[in-house]
């Protein structure tokens, strides 16, 4: 189980507060697709990725965003235990999905720059910290059920 | 359901658009990224100083590992002098990279043995920092740092990166 301090605890759920789904989640998945193109490879079914213009105006690439989120919600609703709220979600993700787990701190350290450019100077490094920490237990957990 | 993709009509369109991309080589920088580099580096240099010293900062919280190799600070809380002055030191080399883009191991050679065999950083950590600066750059320009923007600075740090681990064995 993870240790999580009460600063932690409440900067993740005040992040998630803050920070509007429709924007953010759309936001990190088209930057992870432009800055890293090889991700583009679990995507093919989702039309014009040619350039970072289609990317962004792509409208399953924006739904898809949402749906990351919500994901990410669960694990801010359950944080003492998103390691058993991911199980089907990390099987999904290599079983069905086959997903490189090395991609996934890629879409993480995407989400922390929109967050980042989202909060400003309220990003600060503490708060950094936690979110990073968070990510990390994400990511730890969707790599869990590879085998 | 899931059927192979890659037999798919739109994975192949995309890929054939991909191979007529201009830069080759692996992940070398294109005029395109130098260009996008010295343009967004000229607009954010005025607050270099800030930048550096909050991606020090952000680094050593954030990824306290990297602590490891400051034990003889006295002090390594973000905004402390020897995090200033670091932070500083780090962002000049790094504008100095930007104006010698186009010769970035020709130029950093004197760097890369420093890293190499006086400070001996492990070279996953250039990876860490920049990332850092990346962040720093969201939330202080979060209009002007785009994704192209951001690709192109993630290239030119892993660029920088190289250089620096020229030396080391």
């Amino acid at each position: 189980m993870v240790a999580w301090t009460d600063f932690e605890r409440a900067t993740i759920k005040d992040i998630f507060s803050k920070i509007d789904y429709e924007v953010v989640g759309p936001a990190a998945i088209s930057r992870c697709l432009i800055v890293y193109p090889w991700t583009q490879r679990y995507f093919a079914g989702f039309g014009n990725l040619y350039n970072a213009a289609a990317i962004t105006s792509n409208p399953k690439v924006a739904a898809h965003g949402k749906v990351v989120m919500q994901g990410l919600e669960k694990a801010v609703k359950n944080m003492d235990n998103i390691k058993a709220t991911f199980t089907e979600l990390s099987t999904l993700h290599s079983e069905k999905l086959q997903v490189d787990p090395d991609n996934f701190m890629l879409l993480g350290d995407c989400l922390a720059i929109v967050v980042a450019s989202q909060l400003g100077k309220d990003f600060s490094p503490e708060v950094h910290a936690a979110f990073q920490k968070f990510l990390a237990v994400v990511v730890s957990s969707l790599r869990r059920q590879y085998y | 359901m899931f059927r192979c993709i890659y037999k798919t009509p739109l994975f192949a369109a995309n890929a054939a658009l991909n191979l007529k991309k201009k830069s080759r080589g692996k992940m070398s920088l294109s005029a395109k990224d130098k260009e996008t580099v010295k343009a967004f580096w000229a607009k954010v240099s005025g607050r270099a100083g800030d930048i550096g010293s909050d991606a020090v900062a952000r680094m050593l919280t954030v990824y306290p590992q990297t602590k490891t190799y400051f034990s003889h600070w006295k002090d390594l809380s973000p905004g402390s002098a020897p995090v200033r002055k670091h932070g500083g030191i780090v962002i000049a080399s790094i504008t100095d990279a930007v104006n010698k883009i186009d010769d970035l191991a020709e130029s950093l050679l004197t760097l890369s043995e420093l890293h190499a065999f006086t400070l001996r950083v492990d070279p996953a950590n250039f990876k860490i920092l920049a990332q850092n600066i990346l962040v720093v750059l969201a939330t202080m320009f979060p209009v002007d740092f785009t994704p192209e923007v951001h690709m192109a600075l993630d290239k030119f740090l892993g660029a920088l990166a190289r250089a620096l681990s020229e030396k080391y064995r």
